[in-house]
């Protein structure tokens, strides 16, 4: 697919889908959203991206694997999971939150960081799978 | 408290150290492997006297108290004994096979699986829950599997270990359904505190089925009659296996569970005539088949199921002289056979072969050893002045004066212990009898341990005997009182004059006139083997061979590797189960109004949705109809937004656009066009597709009448905001109240895209494939 239109707008995209990504991942506590979507969106964008310019300049803006973005994910949902553990005491999975509400990000709290770490799994989960299936048609 | 805890898992954890020293320095240091036994005797030793005044010893750790799952451990008489056989065997048996297995190249795993068994067998007897005790069990079970194939180089060591995973898995399980069983009536797991209602076993609408289950549990364990098979085979293990689990230790934890829950049954007849009968048919039938067997441990094999089938006889007798002659007969037997055990190893060991009509006249150059044999076979056999002679008289006691059929007991008892005593002279007098074949060939005096060590066992036998005071004060005392509630008989070796006596020196007489007219032979034996196909081995056999045949065709039905078949089979299972629904019980309302109220916009998505649907059905290309699903997605993600459903609708939407490339990915490469089924074949799915949709709509308008219950949905309603600080309840359950499934889903997800990577990034030689 090598339309200069695509391209064009692809690499404007990019960023602007991934900003609109993380914003989904954000809202996700009060509004529709979460990071499942959100890490779907971001996905999404890159597949985009791939689609124009082709896998190895996609891999080029991505600078890693994806595949590292799983481990990566689920450490911080396992972290975000046993914090309560190490920092009060309380059982597997209790929300902390940090009290005072912080500018643009509202409330944040253990469930944050959770997500995040949905987010990232996803995005790798899903471009792993994807970029593994192109490269071996 | 947690001092006993690091003690039961110390040998677990010893194991783990052995990994940690490797193989190479761990030949070096052998005896260290031996040290973790004898530091463990020498601790329950230390308990000895306590107990011995009539102290229990409780530890209690919570693990999962929510469950009522704890380390409960509980430390008495009974458990005490039972330790003391484990540990001091153990250390026997542990140092023993330095020698025996010497540099042998996986003696590292060898004393890895062995620590292990010892661990979960001094955590089953100390168990004070009925969980950690299945747990334990379940890991003695295991641990014998992976002992008896240690040879797994050969076809026969892993047959048998399969045979015996699976006849003591199935005991296993019948122990889980046991402890849930009795969980459930007694609400409690704790094995003392179902002691508190006894009544409760015994007269419980359930209790048959709880016997059932114990009897399961602890027949497939101890070997008994028509469970017995898996012992002969599982002496295809190194000797010193066979001595410790397949005789001492692990068979008897069968026996143990009937002890343990003996007084849970105290009043129910039924529990102790099953015992009586098992028990007795058990060890005739052992007992008999010693006669016809050549090889030294199958013979072990045979009397140690026979010893086994006395014990739980005993125990069916259910008299305070009997309990008390069970418990006195597991001492003796341990001490017994695991010295018989020892010297056939080492004859083994130097002669080379274990066939009883070839060997004789070993004394002259297994001098030490020929005396441990002798000692052990007296015991065996229940020649006075061992413990084994007070064994028996305790056994004639109890049938003498137990039971409906005092006769009829005391016949059967002395039949298998004449039997018995000629199973013992056999293995231990035989070998060193007579004159030395010429095929024996040149023999090498033993290592040092390899006599030493079954000689230890037989004289403890002899000084047990001289000194049976110190049986009844270690065990007996407190032990009969724990389990009978009456106080136990005094032991002694002369009673005087009586039947006791007479019946004895009966045996005796009996056991050597056969031993020395009978003379086996490998004729003899394979005449016996003629009626293998009526024997419960043979009837197993073909069982598990009708299991495997019928689980061959199922998989070559259902799992053939088509995904098409699987999505048939899925489909027309559901048609059946909604279409069986819809029929039987038609409770189906249709309001019409709501379907005049469809506005124009839900009219449009409709019919969008048709034309794609019938677009994606009859194109020609795959890569249309891939699109035309697409468009079928896109729609229904509009129906979700029209509905109030954000969250569906963008995951929906994403997820198909994933899908959609992915398909393209795939299908790029596939010729074009998609005819690739026949006529009939497109009719009958398009009638299973069309009958899926058509019962499942219905289903779906039937459940949209019923009330759903509120109570969930309002529990995450109240609370969303309250207790996790968020507003979108269903982002707040997908990251907090359910926050684990999510955890365990993304789990899930990475597995998948690793199976995805590494599939297709495989590339195998062709060598490989």
């Amino acid at each position: 697919m090598k339309s200069l239109i695509l391209k064009t707008v692809s690499t404007t995209l990019l960023p602007l889908l991934i900003l609109f990504s993380v914003f989904v991942l954000l809202r996700g506590h009060y509004l529709p959203g979460g990071g499942f979507i959100g890490g779907l969106i971001a996905a999404i964008a890159f597949i985009l991206h791939a689609f124009a310019n082709g896998l190895t300049q996609t891999r080029k803006v991505l600078r890693m694997h994806p595949g590292f973005l799983i481990p990566i994910g689920l450490s911080i949902a396992i972290l975000s999971a046993l914090a309560p553990i190490i920092l009060t005491g309380d059982p597997l999975m209790t929300g902390l939150w940090y009290e005072k509400d912080i500018a643009i990000l509202g409330k944040i709290g253990s469930a944050l960081f959770f997500d995040t770490g949905v987010y990232l799994v996803v995005i790798g989960v899903c471009l792993t799978i994807i970029f593994t299936i192109s490269e071996s048609v | 408290m947690t001092v006993f805890l690091i003690v039961i898992l110390s040998s677990f954890v010893f194991s783990l150290l052995l990994f940690g020293i490797g193989q190479k320095t761990f030949q070096r240091m052998t005896w260290f492997a031996a040290l973790l036994p004898i530091s463990l005797f020498i601790y329950f030793s230390s308990f000895a006297r306590s107990i011995m005044d009539g102290e229990v010893f409780n530890f209690f750790t919570s693990w999962v108290p929510s469950l009522g799952i704890n380390l409960d451990f509980r430390l008495d008489n009974l458990a005490l004994l039972f330790t003391l056989l484990i540990t001091g065997v153990g250390s026997i048996v542990f140092l023993y096979t330095t020698q025996y297995l010497k540099g042998h190249p996986k003696l590292m795993r060898f004393y890895v699986f062995l620590s292990i068994f010892m661990g979960a067998m001094l955590g089953l007897v100390t168990s004070n829950n009925i969980i950690t005790l299945f747990i334990f069990w379940e890991l003695t079970s295991i641990s014998s599997f992976f002992l008896i194939s240690f040879n797994n180089t050969e076809s026969p060591s892993r047959k048998s270990a399969i045979i015996a995973l699976t006849i003591t898995g199935l005991g296993g399980l019948a122990l889980l359904a046991f402890a849930v069983l009795a969980a459930q009536i007694t609400g409690t797991l704790s094995i003392s505190e179902m002691l508190q209602s006894p009544e409760v076993f015994a007269n419980h609408q359930y209790s048959v089925i709880l016997m059932v289950f114990i009897f399961l549990a602890a027949f497939t364990k101890s070997a008994q009659f028509p469970f017995h098979f898996w012992l002969p085979g599982a002496m295809k293990a190194p000797t010193p296996v066979s001595t410790y689990l397949h005789s001492a230790t692990m068979v008897k934890a069968g026996i143990y569970l009937l002890l343990r829950f003996t007084p849970h049954f105290q009043n129910n007849s039924y529990f102790f005539t099953t015992l009586l009968i098992v028990g007795a048919i058990t060890m005739l039938y052992a007992a008999f088949q010693t006669l016809f067997k050549t090889d030294l441990k199958g013979i072990l094999a045979y009397s140690t199921i026979g010893a086994l089938g006395i014990m739980v006889f005993l125990i069916g007798i259910g008299t305070t002289s009997s309990i008390t002659a069970a418990i006195v007969f597991i001492v003796v037997h341990a001490l017994y056979k695991a010295s018989l055990f020892l010297v056939t190893g080492t004859i083994d060991h130097q002669a080379g072969t274990r066939d009883v009509t070839q060997l004789g006249g070993l004394r002259k150059v297994l001098m030490p050893l020929a005396i441990a044999g002798f000692i052990a076979a007296l015991s065996s056999g229940g020649f006075p002045p061992t413990i084994g002679f007070i064994g028996k008289d305790l056994i004639y006691e109890a049938t003498l004066n137990g039971g409906l059929n005092p006769t009829l007991l005391t016949t059967m008892a002395v039949l298998t212990n004449i039997l018995m005593v000629f199973a013992g002279l056999l293995v231990g007098v035989k070998p060193f009898s007579g004159k030395k074949p010429e095929a024996l060939g040149e023999i090498k005096k033993p290592h040092f341990l390899l006599w030493f060590m079954p000689m230890i066992l037989a004289a403890l036998s002899l000084l047990f005997g001289l000194f049976p005071a110190m049986v009844e004060a270690l065990f007996t005392k407190n032990i009969t009182p724990l389990l009978t509630g009456e106080a136990s008989p005094h032991l002694a070796i002369w009673h005087g004059f009586n039947l006791i006596i007479l019946l004895s020196a009966i045996t005796i007489l009996g056991g050597i006139a056969i031993y020395f007219f009978w003379k086996p032979s490998h004729k003899k034996e394979s005449g016996m083997l003629k009626f293998d196909a009526f024997a419960p081995k043979s009837l197993a056999l073909k069982f598990a061979d009708l299991f495997q045949r019928i689980s061959y065709f199922l998989t070559r039905t259902f799992q053939n590797g088509y995904l098409r078949r699987y999505v048939l089979i899925i489909l027309v299972l559901l048609t059946l189960v909604f279409g069986i629904h819809v029929f039987i019980n038609p409770r189906i309302f249709l309001e019409l109004k709501e379907i005049k109220a469809l506005n124009w916009n839900e009219i449009v998505i409709l019919a969008m949705m048709l034309v794609s649907i019938i677009f994606t059905v009859f194109t020609k290309s795959r890569l249309s109809a891939i699109a035309g699903m697409g468009v079928l997605g896109y729609t229904m993600c509009l129906i979700f937004v029209f509905y109030g459903a954000p969250d569906l609708a963008m995951t929906q939407f994403s997820i198909d656009t994933l899908t959609v490339i992915l398909f393209v990915l795939v299908l790029y490469r596939l010729p074009k066009y998609l005819k690739l089924s026949n006529r009939t074949n497109r009719l009958r799915d398009g009638i299973i597709a069309t009958s899926f949709g058509t019962f499942l709509a219905l289903t779906i308008i039937e459940i949209m009448n019923e009330n759903p219950i509120k109570s969930t949905t309002q529990y995450y309603a109240e609370n969303a905001y309250t207790l996790a600080k968020g507003k979108n309840v269903v982002n707040v359950i997908l990251v907090d109240f359910r926050g684990f499934d999510t955890m365990i889903e993304i789990v899930v997800l990475s597995i998948a895209a690793i199976g995805v990577f590494a599939l297709l990034k495989l590339h195998l030689k062709k060598h490989e494939k």
